[in-house]
């Protein structure tokens, strides 16, 4: 049978890259595909505990299933926020989006 | 060895091999489609933890809306066919290290944990996963409340999508 | 149980039997017979594929008012193997700029987002690929998959058309998926369950098609339009963008896509039966104890394809009478009308489902037909009304112009 930490190393692994795809990345699409990865480890954590705790409490699959509907809200406002920027900046390069430094 | 863990294995390696051509993939279009194969692997993986729904749930949702969303925003948001830009910052080391801490120091603290090798509880001969989670979702003594603020959560993020990305001519 | 009752079972005992005796070990042995079973499956549809193409041209034949092939073999039967040979010889191109491996893989992820569909779909209660207590929702997955597979083809082909059929198509598709998801919600708020096999039970002696008539309509034309066939076919018409998605693709890839669509098509025809026409089961004649015979899995296989075949065959008779419409109407016409309506329509049935359940059983059909017939009218009411105000609007302005007043005039 496979032991918990299997499922706990696997997401730490998943969200370990995406957190190096969200600070290395130059690119603001990359970045957002760094955040998901991050999200679908958070979903692996829930889950696996769930299945390896208390099977009767359901919280666990609920959770997951509102982080679903929280990365899929996200994802969508973020890529409109990019698409609006890339029209008027014609970049989306994280470094040029800077009309707030000094 | 058993047959899942030889499945559990094949796609652990798979999902994080996905996961790091993601990261490091120069060309953005197949960095979206290895996202879909990571997805993929975390939807069998799912399978393997008996969360059947969860796992078909992923596909629609993940794969066949936010992968499809990626890809169209890539497609948008370029001037030419192939990216000769540089993909990765110029402190990109900087991240690596964060993350390899960051895999380290999780690892360190859940060892010291007295579950961590916990085995996994038999399911419980007609265990109706789908139908607890469905009563769960709307059961007021449950969590019906946050599932209809998810659904609030929802409807602003299409009203704002839409109008954010709305092309008036 | 013997082979005429059970005939999965058996064959798998048997062979079981012959390769423990070789000195396989036994996880080797069911590892190797569900390979043998899934490429059974797989060839038996494969070669139904084939005939579906000889059927397509022939029903179309008819519906133009000519014969079809008829040259090669009788009935032009041998006509689809001529075809297949043709495009397995014809030039395997790449165009240049092209992305090889995404353009490669992309028929291959078209055909198999089909044919994943059917290990889910019961053939029979004892012959089925799995028995998914999900079975609806995997319909969507494997749609899902066909849509990233069409992405992919537009996009790989380093062609404009390409790139602009793909993404109409994806659109459509992507839209189309909201009502068909809740379409699928009514036969799982009827019988209880999302599972394939007890959706088919729970509609002995009612099927689905008398309690939800409405639903099944809204289901077939969202079903058609994520086929991508007429009338929403806007991304392949030829007239508009040549082909579409597959533009750039020649010889058996051109071939898979084309394979993959028809099959998809009797896919759905399947599906659309299983969900509100009672799948393989005869409208509750074998429960009678004079036909129990009829109860053979054999029989159920037969009474599946057969009613499959008279969903594809109305979806060909969609297809080839319609016109084809504009994607800003195709759009519009699922966001502004159908999703609505699907919604309204998936609460109404689940209330009047717990309402009217345990109550007589001719009061429960007649009223959730009635309801359902009652929603369709209102629902086109609205619509008229709504088209009405827009063409008032448009003919008004027409005849302040006053240029056109004898075109207006002749109109009348």
């Amino acid at each position: 049978m496979i032991p918990l930490s299997w499922y706990l190393i696997l997401s730490a692994g998943l969200f370990s890259i995406g957190l190096f795809g969200v600070l290395s990345r130059r690119n603001a699409v990359a970045i957002l595909l760094g955040v998901e990865l991050m999200l679908n480890a958070v979903n692996v954590n829930l889950v696996a505990f769930w299945r390896y705790g208390d099977l009767a409490q359901m919280a666990g699959q609920v959770f997951a299933i509102i982080v679903f509907a929280v990365a899929a809200a996200e994802v969508a406002v973020g890529l409109a926020l990019i698409i609006s920027v890339y029209r008027r900046r014609n970049t989306v390069v994280a470094n040029d989006i800077d009309l707030m430094k000094w | 060895m058993t047959a899942q863990q030889i499945i559990f294995l094949v796609v652990g390696f798979v999902t994080l091999g996905s996961a790091l051509m993601v990261v490091t993939s120069h060309n953005l279009i197949h960095a979206a489609l290895w996202l879909v194969s990571t997805l993929f692997g975390v939807a069998i993986i799912y399978t393997l933890l008996n969360a059947g729904f969860l796992a078909v749930v992923q596909v629609v949702v993940y794969i066949g809306a936010i992968a499809i969303l990626f890809i169209f925003a890539v497609m948008l948001t370029r001037k030419d066919m192939r990216d000769q830009s540089p993909q990765l910052n110029k402190n990109w080391w900087v991240g690596a290290l964060l993350a390899v801490v960051t895999f380290g120091g999780l690892f360190f603290l859940l060892q010291s944990w007295s579950g961590f090798s916990r085995t996994a509880a038999d399911l419980p001969s007609g265990f109706d996963a789908i139908g607890r989670l469905g009563e769960a979702l709307v059961s007021p003594d449950a969590f019906v409340l946050p599932f209809e603020v998810a659904s609030v959560l929802l409807m602003a993020a299409l009203v704002g999508a839409v109008y954010l990305a709305f092309n008036r001519k | 149980m013997n082979f005429w009752n059970d005939p999965l079972k058996v064959a798998a005992d048997w062979s079981m039997e012959i390769l423990t005796g070789w000195g396989m070990p036994e996880v080797g042995a069911r590892v190797l017979i569900a390979f043998l079973g899934v490429f059974l499956l797989i060839a038996v549809l494969m070669v139904l594929d084939i005939f579906l193409v000889w059927i397509e041209r022939k029903v179309v034949a008819r519906f133009q008012d000519r014969i079809g092939p008829n040259r090669l073999g009788p009935f032009g039967l041998i006509q689809p193997f001529a075809d297949i040979i043709k495009l397995l010889i014809k030039e395997d191109i790449t165009p240049t700029g092209a992305d090889k491996v995404v353009y490669n893989i992309a028929p291959m992820l078209s055909m198999m987002s089909v044919l994943i569909l059917w290990a889910a779909v019961p053939l029979a209660p004892v012959i089925l690929g799995v028995d998914l207590n999900v079975g609806i929702l995997f319909l969507i997955a494997a749609g899902a998959i066909g849509t990233l597979s069409i992405i992919m083809a537009g996009w790989s082909s380093n062609n404009k058309f390409a790139m602009v059929g793909a993404f109409r198509q994806v659109a459509v598709m992507i839209s189309f998926e909201v009502p068909m998801l809740a379409m699928l919600l009514i036969p799982t708020v009827l019988s209880g369950s999302m599972g394939m096999n007890s959706i088919i039970q729970a509609q002995y002696p009612i099927p689905f098609v008398l309690l939800s008539p409405l639903g099944a309509l809204i289901f077939l034309i969202a079903a058609i339009a994520e086929l991508g066939r007429a009338p929403f076919d806007l991304a392949e018409g030829e007239s508009e963008l040549v082909s579409g998605y597959n533009i750039e693709y020649s010889g058996m890839k051109f071939g898979m896509f084309y394979a993959g669509e028809l099959l998809h098509a009797f896919t759905f025809g399947g599906f659309w039966s299983i969900l509100f026409f009672g799948g393989y089961g005869l409208f509750g004649l074998e429960k009678i104890p004079a036909l129990m015979w009829l109860n053979n899995p054999f029989i159920n296989i037969f009474t599946l394809i057969a009613k499959a075949m008279i969903g594809y065959w109305i979806i060909m008779w969609v297809k080839y009478t319609m016109l084809r419409i504009r994607i800003d109407h195709m759009l519009a016409f699922n966001w502004k009308f159908l999703t609505p309506l699907s919604f309204v329509l998936l609460m109404m049935t689940a209330l009047l489902n717990v309402l009217l359940r345990d109550g007589s059983t001719w009061l429960y059909i007649s009223g959730m037909f009635l309801s359902n017939v009652l929603l369709a009218w209102t629902a086109l009411e609205i619509a008229r009304t709504y088209s009405r105000r827009e063409r008032e609007k448009v003919e008004g302005s027409k005849h302040s112009l006053g240029a056109v007043e004898g075109v207006a005039e002749a109109h009348h």
